[in-house]
């Protein structure tokens, strides 16, 4: 019986045959570019595993209890702690995430929702200028229009100050997160009868949730890292603030004052401040990462 | 195309008209889609919209509940008339015409941070509904019209994403239920989707529209054929035909429906 389909004969059959083998050389290039992309891993590397190696061996012996609870003490006196150091720092992050947090967002969400818009692009644009700027300079200007006009250094001066150097980081990464949202969603809760408003808040929000919190987690990091604009905003104190418009110590001025003392027990404790600060950012990195690391998919989420 | 002869709707359906274009004209940026529709939707019947890819048929249904207009650069002129009233018109709330006029998309796109029965009443959560036995009711009795309900009553608290391509529609298809619309635009449902779960889907469309007035995009003709009262083929942005689906399918007025009917374009 004739068949009802044609096949021409060339679509049955392979014109083309398999490669037989790689060349020598290929084999030795692949190899040489295997090389050297290792070495540049192990160069990357070094810096931080020397730098932490020599952080933990120098400030190790000064860690105990005692060193995290207790109020600092005077040169070559032994005990003493860094606990307001510590306190104060969390407060300033506090008082900066506070400001930070909220208005961040709400830029993020605006780069996101109305990316279309010219002064979303602009907007955008300088908040990447404000990202890289100088943080002494941050500090410099709350310094002139708080701590001057105040003739006060203080926590909230340096939360202010840190605010800055964290909300451009939570509103980019924000409007980034947001906008990796499926339109999909927006349309299909907006076709529901939600209003847009509702529809950012309670859709588009709760699935970009997870970059919103690296990002807060991300920039909470940085301004715990942050030296220059904290010392010249808060100064510093060797007592637990009574409130958050007093001079406050933080973990990284105490570690410049006392690395660059001329005494032996300071130098050691500032080897230990400093190892207690690595902590908290690997604590709050590991943080991210299990954040990210989570699959959202998988949980359930009241709405 | 101009001088093709436009077929209006007429014939011995008592049924009113539910959903109305008047001179509808849709543009992307300087991108005509639409130039010009005119149809009539009547209540409690479904109507198809058929024709080749890029005829506009996706455009269209996006206008008569005015999501198109979310979209960037995207601009509508002309009339949708619901009930006696233009959608467009300035003293129209865009949330609330949404609310009476319900959408499935072409691809199935359950909230994924939702559990099966979050997604099913999600419109009336999101709206602000707390009572939890009217949020039952209604999860139940939408789900049974999506026909899902026996599939998924025992996982109700399980993520929508972990469903079925098709269970996944389906649950789409209950959730704009659950906001009780009067009409609902389903763009190509089923594209997506194998045999068996197309069936599903038509299936329930078969028993909805006792209920409400349904206007399914497709690009599937058997499917036109099977699910449909009334036809309607697009081509190039502009309505060619329009009538009962069997006189579409049988008798078609236009050679250009002729053709695409026969399968010898599109």
């Amino acid at each position: 019986m004739e068949p009802k389909l044609k096949l021409k004969k060339d679509m049955l059959t392979t014109e083309y045959s398999l490669p037989t083998g790689i060349s020598f050389w290929r084999k030795i290039v692949n190899k040489l570019m295997t090389v050297l992309v290792i070495i540049a891993v192990i160069l990357a590397i070094i810096p931080l595993i020397l730098i932490l190696g020599d952080v933990i061996i120098k400030g190790a012996p000064a860690l105990s209890i005692g060193f995290l609870t207790h109020l600092q003490k005077p040169p070559n006196v032994s005990g003493g702690g860094i606990a307001n150091a510590i306190v104060g720092t969390f407060t300033m992050v506090g008082i900066a995430a506070l400001i930070s947090v909220p208005i961040g967002i709400g830029a993020g969400v605006f780069f996101s929702e109305w990316s279309s818009s010219k002064i979303s692009t602009v907007s955008g644009f300088m908040n990447d200028v404000l990202t890289g700027f100088p943080s002494i300079v941050l500090g410099l200007f709350v310094f002139v229009i708080i701590v001057y006009p105040t003739k006060q250094f203080s926590a909230f001066a340096g939360g202010v100050a840190l605010s800055f150097v964290m909300l451009p980081i939570i509103a980019r990464t924000t409007g980034e997160s947001l906008k990796l949202v499926p339109t999909t969603l927006r349309e299909a809760s907006m076709a529901l009868g939600i209003p847009r408003w509702k529809t950012v808040l309670r859709v588009v929000i709760s699935n970009g949730k997870n970059g919103l919190l690296t990002g807060i987690l991300l920039s909470v990091a940085r301004a715990t890292g942050e030296t220059a604009p904290i010392l010249l905003t808060a100064s510093t104190s060797i007592y637990f603030a009574k409130s958050i418009f007093q001079p406050t110590a933080s973990l990284t001025v105490l570690i410049y004052n006392y690395a660059t003392s001329p005494y032996a027990s300071w130098q050691t404790q500032a080897w230990g401040a400093a190892l207690v600060l690595i902590l908290i950012m690997l604590g709050l990195n590991l943080l991210v990462k299990l954040t990210i690391g989570r699959n959202v998919a998988g949980k359930r989420m009241d709405i | 195309m101009g001088e093709q002869k436009i077929s209006y709707y007429k014939n011995s359906d008592l049924s009113s008209v539910k959903l109305a274009t008047k001179d509808l004209k849709a543009r992307f940026g300087k991108l005509q889609v639409l130039k010009g529709i005119n149809l009539n939707f009547p209540e409690n019947r479904v109507t198809a919209i058929m024709g080749p890819s890029g005829c506009g048929k996706t455009t269209l249904i996006r206008c008569l509940n005015r999501i198109h207009e979310l979209t960037p650069g995207a601009k509508v002129e002309g009339e949708v008339i619901l009930d006696g009233v233009n959608i467009y018109s300035p003293q129209v709330d865009p949330v609330s015409i949404r609310r009476r006029i319900g959408m499935v998309f072409q691809k199935a796109n359950p909230f994924p941070t939702m559990s099966i029965y979050d997604n099913a009443v999600a419109g009336l959560k999101l709206a602000g509904v707390r009572n939890k036995e009217i949020l039952d009711n209604l999860a139940e009795k939408s789900l049974r019209m999506a026909f899902l309900w026996d599939e998924v009553k025992d996982i109700l608290k399980k993520p929508g994403t972990n469903l079925s391509g098709g269970q996944q529609q389906r649950l789409c298809i209950a959730r704009a239920l659950a906001v009780e619309p009067e009409i609902i635009l389903m763009d190509e449902p089923c594209s997506a989707l194998d045999p068996i779960a197309t069936a599903k889907i038509e299936e329930s469309i078969a028993s909805l529209k006792k209920e409400f007035t349904i206007v399914i995009v497709t690009h599937n003709l058997q499917q036109a054929a099977r699910v449909s009262d009334y036809t309607a083929f697009m081509y190039l942005g502009q309505l060619i035909e329009f009538g009962d689906t069997k006189d579409i399918f049988e008798y078609p007025n236009n050679s250009l429906t002729e053709k695409y009917i026969t399968g010898e374009f599109g």
